[in-house]
């Protein structure tokens, strides 16, 4: 008896600890969901070069939630949007460090897109069946970009207004659609008060959504198709992990002279 | 439960609803252009979708084809039925071609691309149209004509949309010609670069000392300082230009963009704003080989310009 009582103490402890989560699990499922997401199968020679995508999530989500931020505090309006970031830069607390990192961050995560893209390219995982999953990554990196542009004239400073200037007009030299693109960016004919709000508009609200909406897909095709094994793997899919001397190749040196 | 698809109708096919659907973006359209527009839209879509109503609703009274490998059993008993019975087989049929839950998907589906239609098209209209409609430019007084010496370029800054403040600001450089014929000629040039809209600089002195302020109406004012330029350069990307405007290096396609004017009651007023592909000649007897107004980078002559065949309304 005495052998069996803390046993069945710490039992109980583990099902009180655990009842939360057995209650959300029993009426949604989300455990098992997120249990899914966390720990499913990857092949055993993945290495850090396969981070590089969730870095880019990182560094999205950095953006998201600096940005939310600063636009609590930034006006869209040509007479205050200039005051307003010189306030959040030198004025507000900690201010300047998330305008810091939203303005850094957008560079992170350009950079890192690219990154991520140059790993699929080169270890060959955009081929099939993972076509698609590429194509959306291509949308997603247009899409970021077009965030950049959108977001390079709130400042409201000369850098900004005449880079976006020549950003817009850029767009208008675009055969047969550039006249009016041009308009549309500007929201009419010149560059107005309309063009500030209508770049803010679509660089915290349109565009980020369609963000989440494409990287929502991107993720759920990753899950689906899993991670895509090495172009030089010895492994078959599903094996388990067995110790193989380090092959010569890619990541190893050569051996020096032939080798019989 | 899943709708029985083995009685779903196949109607044929109707392009009708093609000339419906040409109809309603007519209308839309129209609202853009013009009433006379909306009229011809509206026309075709009530004649289109008469049609279409008429043409449906009659395919579902004429006989059907079936596809053979789902219904070879039942076709073969119907062949069989109709060799002995012609009449009795099509009442028979008729109840259960066109079932309910068909019906109700089709309807619900209809509905909410019709509510979403209703929502959406003028949300999207309301983002994209006031881009494009009233963009006629103002006429902006720039001060009695004596303000401006002459066969001398001066800066003039003055708002272009007083409405909207200071963030439309604009440049031009003025150059009085003299009375030419009884009338006043001037040259005025657009400070946008036909590049990419950099502002471009006059390329010479600049005489600070002379700068005249006009009041040309309540709280506006015109800013006016002589200058003695050898041509005009522009800052972003090196695009150099003559005292006529005419591109002689750099990346841009065509000359600087001029001003028309007028003269009310001895005032300079500035007017609309036109492109121009080069200028022959000098001053008061140039030749302006004008287009409409374009955004810059845009060819407005040679066979580039065909990439450039609409122009939005301005």
């Amino acid at each position: 008896m005495a052998t069996t009582q803390p046993k069945k103490q710490s039992s109980r402890l583990t099902q009180v600890a655990n009842y939360p989560l057995d209650w959300l699990e029993e009426r949604s499922g989300l455990v098992g969901g997120i249990k899914y997401f966390l720990f499913r199968k990857v092949p055993g020679d993945i290495s850090w070069y396969h981070t590089l995508g969730s870095a880019t999530l990182t560094a999205f989500l950095v953006q998201a939630i600096t940005g939310v931020i600063l636009a609590m505090y930034y006006k869209p309006d040509p007479d205050s949007a200039y005051e307003s970031i010189q306030r959040i830069t030198n004025d507000l607390t900690l201010g300047w460090l998330v305008r810091g990192m939203h303005r850094w961050g957008a560079s992170v995560f350009i950079i890192l897109m690219f990154f991520h893209m140059a790993r699929v390219f080169l270890f060959g995982a955009y081929r099939y069946p993972r076509e698609l999953n590429w194509i959306i990554g291509v949308l997603i990196l247009a899409t970021g970009m077009f965030e950049g542009f959108t977001g390079y004239l709130l400042p409201w400073d000369q850098t900004a207004y005449w880079a976006s200037v020549v950003g817009i007009n850029i767009n208008g030299t675009g055969p047969f659609v550039g006249p009016f693109l041009t308009s549309f960016l500007r929201s009419g004919s010149e560059i107005g008060p309309d063009t500030l709000s209508r770049f803010y508009a679509l660089h915290m609200l349109a565009i980020p959504g369609a963000l989440f909406a494409l990287i929502g897909l991107h993720l759920y095709l990753v899950i689906r198709l899993g991670v895509a094994p090495n172009p030089w793997t010895q492994r078959g899919a599903g094996e388990e992990r067995v110790e193989v001397p380090p092959r010569a190749g890619l990541t190893q040196p050569r051996p020096r002279g032939r080798v019989k | 439960m899943e709708p029985n698809r083995d009685q779903q109708p196949s109607s044929g096919p109707s392009l009708w609803p093609i000339g419906f659907a040409l109809g309603v973006a007519c209308v839309l359209v129209g609202l853009i252009v013009g009433w006379p527009v909306v009229a011809v839209g509206g026309a075709i879509a009530i004649v289109a979708g008469a049609l279409w109503v008429r043409d449906a609703s009659s395919s579902h009274t004429v006989p059907i084809e079936v596809e053979p490998e789902t219904r070879a059993a039942r076709d073969a008993a119907r062949a069989r039925a109709n060799a002995a019975a012609p009449e009795e087989v099509p009442v028979a049929d008729e109840s259960d071609r066109y079932p309910r839950s068909v019906f109700l998907e089709g309807a619900t589906l209809g509905i909410g691309v019709l509510i979403g239609g209703v929502i959406t098209v003028p949300v999207l209209g309301f983002m994209v149209a006031p881009a494009f409609v009233n963009q006629h430019p103002k006429s902006v007084d720039l001060g009695p004509i004596d303000a401006f010496p002459e066969n001398q370029y001066t800066i003039a800054t003055f708002l272009r949309n007083p409405t909207q403040g200071e963030v439309s600001r604009r440049t031009a450089f003025v150059r009085n010609n003299g009375v030419v014929d009884g009338k006043p000629s001037f040259t005025i040039i657009s400070n946008r670069c036909a590049h990419l809209g950099c502002p471009v600089q006059p390329s010479g002195p600049i005489f600070e000392a002379r700068k005249k302020v006009e009041k040309t109406a309540l709280g506006q004012q015109v800013t006016i300082i002589p200058t003695q330029p050898a041509g005009f350069g522009c800052p972003c990307h090196g695009g150099q230009y003559d005292t006529e405007g005419n591109r002689t290096a750099g990346p841009p396609v065509r000359a600087l963009d001029r001003y028309d004017f007028n003269i009310v009651n001895g005032r300079l007023v500035l007017l609309g704003g036109y492109s121009v592909a080069f200028v022959d000649g000098e001053g008061a007897a140039a030749q302006i080989h004008r287009y409409k107004l374009s955004d810059p980078g845009q060819h407005v002559d040679g066979i580039e310009s065909l990439l450039y065949p609409f122009q939005p309304p301005r």
